[in-house]
């Protein structure tokens, strides 16, 4: 029976909150499990460093991800090599895991356009900020890997209140109609900003919403990582394969919290009691896959130390590399706006030139 | 003489709201976070508590379905006062506003009015991530049916939405958020508009004209006190409305002086600066004595904000060009 033979308000689920196992474990390695750990607590670490970070000054509005690892490393470590990501904004952890260096998000949030620039061999498009604005790229790009004959499959993340958008209607309709290899992986993380889930839809679920585009539409624990991994690597495979009597596309929706703020622009104590996100900090997926692993044999303390010391040692090396890039060249502004710079825009980039060259730096920095 | 209270940009637009509601019933509230979290600016404070969830409505993530489902209340005769997060977000509601709320009243030949005013925080400076900056007045001002306004001060925050409100037809109020909280205005607490469509003189001067709006009207006061100094005497007009505009405002600062500089942070080509230049040429083409001067936006995807400080036209870059204007 296949995974997404079941109703939609039974959400898969393997690990329990104390890290019992309660489902069909994953057959991954202890390498494998070991690195969707270390990968989780990279994530938690550099969102703490992060907002830090912003507190002090030396970044801009940032985007928390805490209580989110789950989902989001569970289901980038099910994606293959030549497969892609479609993010939304808060998807660092899972940029990580598909190569995107902590560096480049880094910049990105110091307002860095660099940052934006993923390796060229990291199969990721960029941040996508308008909610829900990737979900018909993601029909697209996997559209067109389809019509190329590659068998690459797109992962696209948006969150509970993209599915309220029209874009989440018209991308995942698309994916239905042409049968694209695409999983739509809804983190719904229970708020858009102050807007509880149950305000965005009357639905129950937002994965049965999959029902009316007559695709697939699965709820997993969000905060279970192998059940996240489990789930999306047999969407994933689902889309890659042709011969599938399915419908390649999946609407997974990954239940899971964000314990922190929308953005560190955002006070969620405004909208939601301390209650709540203490009930879902004890679904934590860190300590629950920790507990398991440790179970398992596979981590003990020295181990969990060696990783702890080696995911500070990484964070605190990508922020000084961060910190020490030069600001941008202001003449960087022009860079990519064209192939080929059109007339006015060259007049105007060697105005700019002049007049920096006539009055100086402080001619712009002026308060 | 009525009470005043010392308020900033964002908190005139809030009592603006809170008056409005307070006036007429009709008046109602919808947008993302608008109601218990009072606006991800603070622009709907205390609103909810004040007004009920009927009248002051945290909606779906949905800009067509804000824009939209204001545009069928308003044809029943409310008076939605929509908000749009961040101006950069209105796209998704783009055809609502173009396709239906610019044209409802040509469309039925006047049985349908839509007295609607949207509102959204727009404009650069405040180190914010993507599409949280840029400035596109020129997208609605270029759309028949429209109204567009833009405050500079919390005086004319408070009422000029109050105007737009009461408005028989359909406001785009775009509120800069770089002043949102940059300085304090005495604010009467009684309810009074300002009428649209009128510019203000911030600045009497017969050297030059110069013409701006929102929040580049203070770098633009900056660099005219700085050119004083020199002997160089600016008038400097806030249009206030970008559509319809004060064309008689505009004609007449130019006429006495000659000279004109227009200001804006959106880019140049399309902008409102091309539009004040063809007034003028038309108007009063033989008082031309230079070049209409544009100091705007350049043509590039406005930056992330490492680079937004050499985006955005400054007093110096300003001065720079009322000088030009000067001098040719």
């Amino acid at each position: 029976m296949s995974v997404f033979d079941r109703a939609y308000d039974d959400p898969v689920r393997v690990l329990d909150e104390d890290g019992e196992v309660v489902g069909d474990v994953p057959d991954l390695d202890d390498g494998e499990l070991v690195d969707i750990y270390r990968h989780m607590r990279l994530a938690r670490h550099f969102d703490g460093r992060a907002v830090s970070l912003q507190r002090q000054g030396r970044m801009g509005t940032y985007p928390p991800l805490s209580g989110q690892e789950g989902a989001q490393i569970g289901s980038a470590t099910a994606l293959a090599e030549d497969d892609w990501m479609v993010p939304s904004y808060r998807e660092h952890g899972a940029a990580l895991v598909r190569g995107v260096p902590l560096k480049q998000t880094l910049l990105y949030w110091m307002g860095h356009e660099a940052g934006n620039k993923a390796p060229a061999d990291v199969n990721v498009f960029p941040v996508a900020v308008p909610i829900a604005s990737q979900v018909p790229h993601a029909t697209g790009a996997s559209w067109a890997a389809k019509l190329r004959g590659t068998d690459e499959a797109f992962l696209c993340y948006f969150g509970d209140g993209a599915t309220s958008e029209g874009d989440f209607h018209e991308g995942v309709n698309f994916a239905g109609v042409f049968d694209t290899p695409t999983v739509f992986f809804c983190n719904n993380n229970q708020w858009a900003i102050s807007v509880p889930r149950e305000r965005q839809t009357r639905s129950a679920t937002l994965a049965q919403k999959a029902e009316a585009y007559g695709i697939d539409g699965v709820q997993v624990d969000g905060m279970d990582p192998l059940a996240v991994y489990s789930v999306t690597a047999a969407a994933l495979e689902k889309a890659r394969d042709p011969e599938t009597d399915r419908p390649r596309p999946t609407l997974i929706e990954a239940i899971q919290y964000r314990f922190g703020a929308h953005t560190t622009a955002d006070d969620p104590t405004v909208y939601r009691d301390d209650d709540e996100v203490e009930r879902w900090k004890a679904k934590d997926p860190i300590p629950r896959l920790e507990a398991y692993l440790r179970a398992e044999g596979v981590l003990d303390d020295e181990r969990v130390a060696e990783i702890e010391a080696a995911v500070e040692a990484r964070v605190a090396d990508a922020i000084d590399e961060a910190e020490a890039v030069a600001r941008p060249d202001p003449s960087e502004l022009f860079e990519h706006a064209y192939a080929e710079l059109p007339p006015e825009l060259e007049r105007q980039r060697a105005e700019f030139a002049a007049f920096r060259e006539a009055h100086g730096d402080e001619a712009f920095l002026e308060e | 003489m009525s009470d005043t209270q010392n308020l900033t940009v964002v908190q005139a637009v809030r009592d603006g709201l809170y008056s409005e509601m307070r006036e007429d019933d009709d008046v109602l509230v919808l947008g993302q976070d608008v109601g218990k979290n009072g606006g991800v600016f603070r622009a709907t404070e205390g609103l909810f508590d004040e007004f009920g969830g009927d009248r002051v409505v945290d909606t779906p993530l949905a800009e067509s379905g804000i824009v939209g489902a204001a545009v069928g209340m308003a044809a029943m005769g409310l008076r939605p006062v929509p908000e749009i997060q961040f101006s950069g977000f209105m796209y998704p509601g783009f055809d609502q506003i173009v396709s239906h709320m610019a044209r409802f009243r040509a469309r039925s030949r006047g049985r349908f009015t839509l007295p609607m005013t949207l509102r959204a925080p727009y404009g650069g400076g405040i180190r914010a991530p993507e599409h949280h900056s840029e400035s596109k007045e020129a997208f609605y001002a270029h759309e028949a049916g429209l109204k567009t306004v833009i405050p500079s001060t919390p005086y004319d925050a408070k009422g000029l939405l109050a105007a737009s409100i009461r408005d028989p037809d359909p406001v785009i109020f775009l509120e800069p958020k770089l002043i949102y909280r940059a300085f304090r205005d005495e604010v009467p607490e009684e309810p009074y508009t300002v009428p649209l469509g009128e510019a203000a003189t911030r600045r009497e001067g017969d050297d030059v004209a110069v013409f701006t709006y929102g929040a580049m009207t203070r770098p633009t006061l900056e660099a005219a006190e700085s050119l004083a100094e020199e002997g160089i005497e600016c008038e400097v007009v806030d249009l206030r409305t970008v559509s319809p505009l004060d064309r008689e405002a505009i004609v007449d600062a130019f006429e006495r002086t000659g000279r004109a500089v227009v200001v804006h942070e959106a880019p140049k080509t399309g902008g409102l600066a091309g539009e004040l230049t063809a007034i003028i040429q038309e108007e009063a083409l033989l008082y031309q004595e230079a070049p209409v001067k544009r100091v705007t936006g350049f043509d590039v995807p406005y930056p992330l904000y490492a680079l937004e400080d050499y985006y955005l036209p400054t007093a110096a870059r300003i001065e720079e060009g009322i000088l030009e204007a000067v001098e040719f």
